[in-house]
């Protein structure tokens, strides 16, 4: 059980170490990069549920980041599998509900379900993957700035820093009392629910008189219920030129079958 | 059961992000109003704590398998409703990110899912009620189990529906409802149990902090039912009214360039075709080369989506061609941003 706690705590330092890393994409305006996003995901899954040819010049923009923010990609495609499960279980359904054949390919007959489940899958690689490049490119702290300057509320910003402060501080104190609890119960495997009950109680008592102590600490600093963010940023033309080029792609390939075009260039069909 | 971005479409997917906003700006208000600055680090740290306790498994007796707490009934318990919501949005924020639970665009379902349902309906309408205010160890418990319960019931009806509208997956609603509601009604009774567990240890160890929140939230209580009701009902309405509009329209973005075009497919420049066409001619690997596809009128009663559009041998290859491209490019730049 620990495990998942080790691994959580692996993949916050992972991804916080990654966005401190220096490449044209990292110095890029967060704003730029999280309002991208959103239009990427936007466009990606307002395709039609059999739409599988059409999702994959989307894969650009992935490729993009991944290359020139020099992201690891085994450990992207690695956190990709992880969480594919509930997708994966919800989209298996479709080809065994859905099995009109709709497509011939050769002797293979290819049903409507099978089409939409790997359009499922598509969409979920492409709307993921461009989650989780945004902060392996930016960076928690900075993309909170960032909502705030598009007019999150700032108490929810506040919220959101405090959070990732204290995440860290308390995943290594639950590590702890993991720790100290598997060396005092010969191996068990499982929890019981009344050790769990006192584990949990006690965390939490501890991260009241926590919240307190930094309260104090706060307040003694001056702290009057109003956190000031200050970081400069500058939404130059780098930035418009990122959005714009990136924002007209995805219109072009939303609007425009170019995988039609080049298929048919390729192969020599008339259009 | 987090929503996932690939199971939306973008229209469920405005109409539910557009209510966390609206939840997310009308909390974020009352917090502030409130004035007890010592709200901002609790509320950072207890975020910190369901993040850290959500990952800490207890044996199920007698089953094998092992549950853990979901966070939103004890967090309400906590902070209180307002506090509570943006707490647990935070936790979701941070998961949707890091670990690609879910996804963004799915966020604000899961928000509303995981947030609203637990602090604005179960918390005041249930657990309140059934505590009445009262520390009382069988009232906590009844109320943290019969809220969990009802809590989770409703958060899986809601990504029921949520799924049902995007029409993405091809399950039929009651098969995903009868799938659904019996998983989390074992996943509510742990959860509420949990919580109980929980929330009776504090207030046998440390009983004042219950107390504060219990009298800090009841005098708003009131008026707080009525607005949790009115935006329930504000909620399903816009959801019935863009859903129904989404339905007659499957595809908003298709729907708006065909009003502004004329065709639902905007055709590229015809000079630029015609001496591509020249051009492909000469250069064609495989200048017979088709596929055969089953005849449109064999299957009258789907879509027309699978025959104009997609499912064509050659759209496959030209995507499969701009996908390798895609990651060749990748690979190259990878490779040249590491020489400078």
């Amino acid at each position: 059980m620990s495990l998942r706690l080790d691994t959580a705590y692996y993949d916050l330092g992972r991804l916080d170490l990654l966005a401190e890393k220096k490449s044209p994409i990292h110095r890029l305006d967060p704003r730029a990069k999280v309002l991208t996003s959103l239009v990427f995901i936007v466009y990606v899954v307002s395709f039609d549920k059999y739409e599988i040819a059409r999702l994959l010049p989307f894969f650009f923009y992935p490729a993009c980041l991944v290359g020139l923010a020099d992201v690891p990609f085994g450990y992207l495609l690695r956190k990709l599998v992880l969480v594919s499960p509930f997708v994966l279980f919800i989209g298996i359904f479709n080809p065994i509900l859905d099995r009109e054949i709709v497509f011939q390919f050769g002797f293979l007959d290819i049903s409507g379900g099978w089409l939409s489940f790997i359009s499922i899958m598509l969409r979920f690689t492409l709307t993921v993957g461009a989650a989780l490049l945004l902060i392996a490119t930016t960076g928690f702290p900075a993309i909170c700035m960032a909502l705030v300057k598009l007019g999150v509320p700032r108490v929810f910003a506040v919220q959101l820093l405090m959070l990732y402060r204290y995440v860290f501080v308390l995943i290594e104190e639950c590590i702890r009392m993991i720790r100290a609890y598997t060396l005092r119960s010969f191996s068990k495997k499982m929890m019981p629910f009344h050790v769990f009950k006192q584990l949990l109680g006690n965390l939490l008592l501890r991260t009241l008189d926590k919240a307190q102590r930094i309260h104090m600490a706060m307040l003694s600093r001056a702290f009057t219920g109003d956190i000031h963010i200050v970081r400069q940023f500058s939404f130059g033309m780098g930035e418009i030129a990122y959005m714009a080029s990136f924002t007209l792609l995805f219109t072009v390939l939303r609007f425009y079958d170019i995988t039609d075009i080049i298929g048919k260039f390729i192969l020599g069909i008339d259009g | 059961m987090h929503m996932a971005d690939a199971l939306l479409s973008p229209t469920v997917g405005a109409v539910m992000w557009s209510a966390t906003a609206g939840l997310t700006a009308y909390s974020a208000r009352k917090v502030q109003n409130q004035l007890d600055n010592k709200k901002i680090p609790l509320m950072g740290a207890v975020g910190a704590f369901v993040f850290a306790a959500q990952m800490i498994n207890f044996a199920i007796p007698g089953t094998g398998s092992s549950g853990h707490l979901g966070g939103g009934l004890l967090l309400a318990i906590l902070l209180g409703p307002y506090a509570a919501f943006l707490t647990l949005a935070s936790v979701l924020t941070v998961q949707a990110l890091f670990f690609a639970d879910g996804g963004l665009l799915a966020l604000g379902s899961n928000i509303f899912n995981l947030g609203f349902i637990p602090c604005y309906l179960c918390y005041p309408l249930i657990y309140k009620t059934v505590t009445a205010d009262a520390l009382d160890h069988k009232r906590v418990v009844a109320g943290s189990i019969l809220a969990a319960v009802v809590a989770l019931q409703l958060g899986s009806l809601a990504v029921v529906l949520q799924t049902f509208f995007s029409s993405i997956t091809a399950l039929p609603f009651t098969s995903f409802l009868l799938m659904m509601q019996p998983i989390h009604l074992a996943i509510g009774l742990v959860e509420g149990i949990a919580t109980a567990g929980i929330v009776s240890f504090i207030c046998k160890a440390r009983p004042e902090i219950l107390e504060g929140t219990a009298i800090n939230t009841s005098g708003s209580s009131l008026s707080f039912k009525k607005v949790a009701i009115v935006m329930l009902l504000a909620a399903f309405l816009t959801g019935g009214v863009f859903t129904w509009f989404s339905s007659r329209y499957p595809d908003g973005l298709e729907w708006s360039i065909e009003n502004i075009a004329g065709s639902p497919q905007a055709a590229p420049a015809g000079k630029i075709q015609s001496t591509l066409e020249k051009v492909q001619n000469k250069t064609s690997i495989l200048p017979d080369y088709a596929f055969r596809t089953k005849e449109s009128s064999s299957a009258p009663a789907t879509s027309q989506s699978f025959h104009n559009k997609g499912t064509t041998v050659s759209g496959i290859v030209g995507g499969l061609l701009v996908l390798s491209c895609s990651i060749l490019i990748g690979f190259l730049l990878k490779k040249t941003c590491r020489i400078f």
